[in-house]
């Protein structure tokens, strides 16, 4: 199922203050392929997860990410008054959807909760909601900070089975991870 | 698929809700404005020549300190609650959501400065002729100050509790704005140079705060 790759990188380095994060740091993700990232706390999982999204400029190496990219953040990206239904809503037309958004509630286990205001909603509950987003617009590259933190066992079934599929129709995925996680990996990589 | 307004129509919806989903801070600026307009004419005594003289330079100074008292979380909350990251993901510039989330806020707490200004005037005993116009200059003279006090928010938006800092960036931006409005209000011609002035000032506000608010909240998100 591997073929072109989604994601290059070489030389990928990183600082936080005067601290080196990382240095020289290769990565490859070709089509259909899971890449997880592991390391203690405060190894730089998250940076290199934003440099990849994009979000932090590139102060050494080459990055090179071929196709629009879903991201998930320690932050879910849920206003405080937005509830499940208002935010897919919110995020159907910003990227110009059209998916039946009841139906995504409905996969994602988000029936009951669905008008509920953010601050009411469980964290796992958040966390299902900003998946709910990556079921709004097909995108190649899906950046996972952690995404498997706050949900339940049903939740965490849900989303590695949501990557599987994801990854069968040709995307791919880097998620950092902690401990033991549902999904198979094709590559790890240890900062 | 996604024509290039869609998302901006997004995020003006979602500033519009929010605004509105966050009950009384809304008439915040609005509260601000009228107390210290009201509380004027009681410190001024019973003169009434002095306190209409004065009207237009207080209602100025009420407007300035107003457009400033909910900056602080325009950019914050969606540092915080990681909306930003989504936004900065996507294909279109910060500059222009900071724009339309901007102007968003400008319609929910600058706009009813702009509707009180004339009855405050009236309180200050600022003459029924020159209403309109004092609405008016008011209301531009705002809407440059909020894009001022944006641009403070977006570089202040990582900051905790940053709104001294929002005012320090923001009030030198505020002074031609101030300037070229208290002397369009108290001119006493129809159409007085100063009104394009004062126009100009917006309009350059406008036109320059957005791209300033977009590099700030680059730099924020990175």
């Amino acid at each position: 199922m591997t073929g072109h790759s989604l994601i290059e990188t070489s030389g990928l380095g990183a600082m936080r203050g005067d601290r080196v994060l990382f240095t020289n740091k290769s990565l490859t993700v070709d089509t259909g392929e899971i890449c997880l990232l592991r390391g203690a706390n405060g190894s730089g999982k998250t940076t290199l997860l934003r440099l990849l999204a994009g979000l932090i400029p590139i102060e050494a190496g080459k990055l090179n990410v071929n196709g629009a990219v879903h991201w998930l953040g320690h932050a879910d990206g849920l206003k405080p008054h937005e509830t499940p239904r208002r935010h897919l809503m919110h995020w159907a037309r910003a990227w110009g959807s059209d998916v039946d958004i009841d139906a995504v509630l409905v996969r994602y286990g988000l029936v009951l909760a669905a008008d509920v205001p953010a601050t009411g909603l469980s964290a796992g509950q958040r966390r299902r909601s900003a998946f709910g987003r990556f079921a709004l617009e097909d995108r190649p590259v899906w950046l996972l900070d952690e995404p498997f933190s706050a949900l339940d066992d049903d939740g965490q079934t849900l989303i590695a089975e949501q990557i599987s599929a994801h990854c069968a129709r040709g995307g791919a995925v880097v998620a950092s991870v902690h401990g033991v996680s549902p999904l198979q990996p094709d590559r790890e990589i240890t900062l | 698929m996604t024509g290039r307004a869609a998302p901006l129509r997004a995020a003006f919806y979602q500033a519009l809700g929010e605004a509105w989903a966050g009950g009384a801070g809304v008439l915040l600026p609005a509260g601000f404005f009228a107390g210290a307009a009201t509380l004027v004419p009681i410190t001024f005594g019973p003169e009434t020549a002095i306190l209409a003289a004065a009207a237009p330079a207080v209602l100025w100074i009420a407007l300035a300190l107003a457009s400033l008292v909910t900056m602080e979380r325009l950019f914050q909350a969606d540092l915080e609650d990681g909306a930003l990251d989504l936004w900065a993901i996507g294909e279109t510039p910060l500059s222009q959501i900071a724009l339309v989330k901007t102007f968003a806020h400008w319609i929910v707490s600058g706009l009813p400065l702009m509707i009180l200004a004339p009855f405050l005037g009236l309180i200050l005993g600022i003459e029924a002729s020159y209403w309109p116009r004092a609405a008016v200059s008011y209301g531009l003279g705002g809407l440059a100050f909020f894009f001022w006090g944006g641009f403070g928010a977006s570089l202040a938006a990582g900051v905790r509790r940053g709104g001294l800092l929002i005012a320090l960036i923001a009030l030198p931006f505020y002074v031609p704005t101030a300037i070229f409005g208290a002397l369009t209000v108290t001119s006493t011609v129809a159409m007085p140079p100063e009104a394009y002035l004062l126009a100009a000032s917006t309009l350059f506000a406008l036109a320059v705060a957005p791209f300033g608010m977009g590099a700030a909240l680059r730099l924020g998100v990175g």
